[in-house]
């Protein structure tokens, strides 16, 4: 049976290339990078040279680049880093409705904290109100953190003119944004789009597990979260994951190398199902074609159907998606996306997310869909009476 | 302390008369199973109605308990020291300095018991009873003899050679593994029939299992967690042949012909159908559930009743009369229960009634189930093919 893997906003396959890089790194260049000896610096070679590879990716300074155990570290060291910082300019944070657990339940803590949380409704299509945001920021706002792209329905923020209403209007403010889902499907330029932070990891790039980094601008002052042996310049101590490190390095620079290739093939995999998607009866699409979307993320909602069901039965087909986003699957209560978004009570348990990589084709998009137009009748023939 | 040998106690075995052998050989085969999956290397030895354990390497103490509280047939487990013939003085100063380190408390009451199955060994039992009794008193002044409820009693048993022990560990009780015949366990996902299964294979029965697999309905977590509570049974067991069985279409076919309200009964009725076939393929003698009076609707008197009359092997429940906490507390002993609380969706809730029958009529429900006849003998016979069978052990 042929796998199709329609989960990549989960995690994806990692490239052999990477792969082949890591296993050296693991097997022959193995040394500490703090080691004075030869091995010591072959190693922290391949930090310096990830470092580059990643800096470039987003024209930036390679001194603005810190390595991190992944996209929840980045995101905590983002928030809480700020909050530790700055508590004594100011306690008032905003973000929005539609982010990662990884964004809201540190914020949960600084509420319990003491700090003021401004919470941003989106619109249906998961896009923030500029006028609102900017309406919202106060003098003694430290940090506005706000989604690149969302995981669960793929829409794109209006980051840019996010990064200019803040500076406008309260120069001092951070702006964080959580670009996990982003960081490699678009360009991103920190610099012109005034972003101060953001937070990437490697395993959703076809890089491996356990390894991100977080762009942190070379003015912006933050706590660090893991003290000890001062590495990555104190702000993330830890002996460097120089395998994972080196291997994202590698993922990132071939992902952006190839960036138009890979973004019009997403587009072709993304618009050929969404046609499809469209086409058939019951299914309501959370994900539109054009700009506001990512190109990797397909949401849909399919009445009269529970996601899991029809996420087990396309998974007997080999085609494996995701319901809501995996991320969040581990409490199938909360989809706080859709919720926001406003789809239906109904459809909330009903909606799968099919999110692509660079190994996806549209002639995979036509098996999935295919697959559905042959499962749909049959399991809404058996639903609970 | 470290124990050399463990002095390993049966009782109810003992009384079967010339059979005694096979439970014995039994029981020896079993503890060596368990210690077998722990470190260290082991000695069993069967001598004049005692079985012993004898460590010849290093081991964790707490894993040889632990696996030898797994062990059906034990009684009691007791680590001792073992010495050989001595001299009495020098006997009396070996259970001082072994009394002081299990014992390093100041305050406590006990009492000696000797026994001389050696009846060459020069001292008898009532003067060592006395004479260590003596010693301990001495050794420690705020110690004193109770004769009836002692903290502790001090063993001394001369044989060929010397056992001393002060402690007697609880053993899993039953009788040894498979000496009792082979039976069908309908193990689901839920916290009742891990149970059912551990108390018959208690009693030395082998246990084998069938769960119903509904894909998509049921995911691969699902049957996964299913493996893992044969898994958590087979600590005390041994390996269980685990059959899978894909009953999806079975299922919708019910669901589409039959009345709603009848389908758990009839789904039921073919659920134990398929464990008949598949016992009597394996030699398996008897079917066990978890069911119990009442809890549900397909378990009051009524339908299990109804359910029965499909099968010719005796059915055994052996939580029948027990509430659901009682359950929950032999699952927490026998550590499923985590693993049986697990969010997957087995297949008995996917389809479910909101008011299923609870009074089943069983001409009624023959009457139903007439309605499948034509597609169902063959959903059966593929169900059966569709048997996977998985070894499950730990």
């Amino acid at each position: 049976m042929r796998e199709i893997y329609f989960d990549n906003a989960a995690t994806t396959r990692v490239r052999p290339e990477v792969a082949e890089l890591m296993m050296k790194v693991m097997t022959e260049d193995y040394g500490n990078p703090s080691a004075r000896h030869v091995m010591g610096m072959k190693a922290e070679n391949y930090i310096k040279t990830a470092r580059e590879q990643i800096a470039r990716t987003l024209r930036v300074d390679p001194g603005e680049i810190y390595f991190t155990s992944g996209g929840t570290e980045s995101n905590n060291l983002a928030l809480i880093g700020t909050a530790l910082a700055r508590s004594r300019r100011g306690k008032h944070i905003i973000s929005t409705g539609i982010e990662h657990a990884a964004i809201y339940k540190p914020l949960d803590l600084l509420r319990e904290q003491g700090f003021d949380i401004t919470i941003l409704p989106v619109d249906g299509q998961g896009h923030i109100d500029l006028s609102e945001l900017s309406a919202a920021i106060r003098p003694d706002t430290i940090l506005v953190s706000l989604m690149y792209v969302n995981n669960e329905i793929g829409s794109i923020e209006p980051i840019a003119e996010t990064g200019r209403i803040i500076k406008e209007r309260n120069p001092e403010c951070y702006f964080h944004t959580d670009t996990i889902q982003a960081y490699g499907k678009l360009r991103i330029r920190p610099k012109t789009e005034h972003i101060d932070m953001l937070s990437v990891s490697a395993h959703k790039i076809h890089g491996p597990k356990g390894t991100g980094f977080i762009y942190i601008d070379k003015h912006v002052r933050l706590h660090p979260l893991i003290l000890g042996g001062g590495q990555e310049r104190d702000m993330r101590s830890g002996t460097e994951n120089v395998p994972g490190i080196a291997g994202m390095g590698l993922a990132a620079e071939m992902y952006y190398k190839e960036h138009e290739k890979i973004e019009a093939g997403m587009l072709s995999v993304r618009d050929r199902l969404i046609d499809r998607l469209s086409a058939m009866e019951g299914v309501k699409l959370n994900t539109e074609k054009g700009e506001g979307f990512a190109p990797h993320v397909v949401s849909a909602s399919f009445a009269g159907v529970r996601a899991e069901v029809l996420l087990h039965a396309l998974e007997q087909k080999g085609i494996y998606v995701s319901s809501g986003s995996a991320c969040s699957s581990n409490h199938p209560a909360i989809s706080g996306t859709l919720r926001s978004i406003g789809v239906d009570q109904d459809l909330l348990d009903s909606t799968l997310r099919f999110s692509f990589g660079i190994y996806s084709t549209p002639e995979e998009a036509d098996l999935c869909a295919d697959a559905l137009e042959e499962l749909l009748p049959q399991l809404r023939r058996f639903v609970r009476r | 302390m470290f124990y050399h040998s463990f002095l390993i106690k049966y009782a109810e075995i003992g009384t079967k008369g010339k059979n005694r052998y096979i439970f014995e050989d039994a029981l020896m085969h079993d503890i060596r199973h368990k210690l077998n999956k722990i470190d260290g290397e082991f000695a069993i030895q069967k001598e004049q109605g005692r079985i012993y354990v004898n460590a010849k390497t290093e081991y964790e103490y707490d894993d040889v308990i632990d696996a030898l509280s797994r062990v059906f047939g034990i009684t009691g487990i007791c680590p001792m020291m073992q010495i050989e013939k001595c001299g009495y003085d020098e006997l009396r100063e070996k259970v001082l300095a072994f009394v002081k380190e299990e014992h390093p408390e100041q305050s406590f009451s006990f009492k000696v018991h000797a026994r001389r199955a050696d009846k060459h060994y020069p001292v008898n039992s009532d003067i060592i009873n006395a004479d260590v009794g003596y010693d301990i008193l001495c050794a420690y002044p705020e110690a004193r003899v109770d004769v009836h409820h002692p903290d502790f009693i001090v063993y001394i048993e001369v044989r060929q050679k010397i056992n001393v022990y002060t402690r007697v560990l609880p053993g899993a009780g039953g009788m040894p593994m498979g000496t009792n015949g082979k039976a069908m366990l309908l193990l689901s996902g839920g916290i009742d029939s891990p149970v059912a299964g551990y108390m018959i294979a208690k009693r030395g029965v082998t246990i084998e299992a069938v769960y119903f697999h509904a894909p998509p309905y049921t995911s691969e977590r699902a049957k996964e967690k299913v493996v893992e509570l044969a898994r958590l049974v087979a600590r005390f067991s041994g390996p269980i042949k685990l059959h899978v069985i894909n009953f999806t279409d079975i299922q919708l076919y019910i669901y589409e012909k039959c009345p709603h309200d009848e389908l758990t009964i009839i789904m039921r009725r073919y659920m134990m159908r398929i464990a008949e076939r598949l016992a009597e393929q394996d030699d398996c003698i008897g079917l066990i559930t978890g069911e119990s009076i009442g809890q549900v609707a397909s378990q009051t008197m009524f339908s299990l009743r109804v359910t029965d009359e499909v099968c010719e092997l005796p059915v055994y429940r052996p939580v029948i009369g027990f509430d659901k906490q009682e359950i929950v507390d032999l699952a927490e002993k026998i550590g499923t229960f985590e693993t049986s609380i697990l969010p997957y969706e087995d297949c008995c809730t996917i389809f479910v009634a909101k008011h299923p029958v609870t009074k089943p009529n069983l001409k009624s429900i023959q009457k139903s189930e007439k309605k499948l006849s034509e597609r169902i003998d063959e959903l059966f016979e593929a169900a059966i093919a569709s048997d996977e069978i998985i070894w499950c052990d730990k």
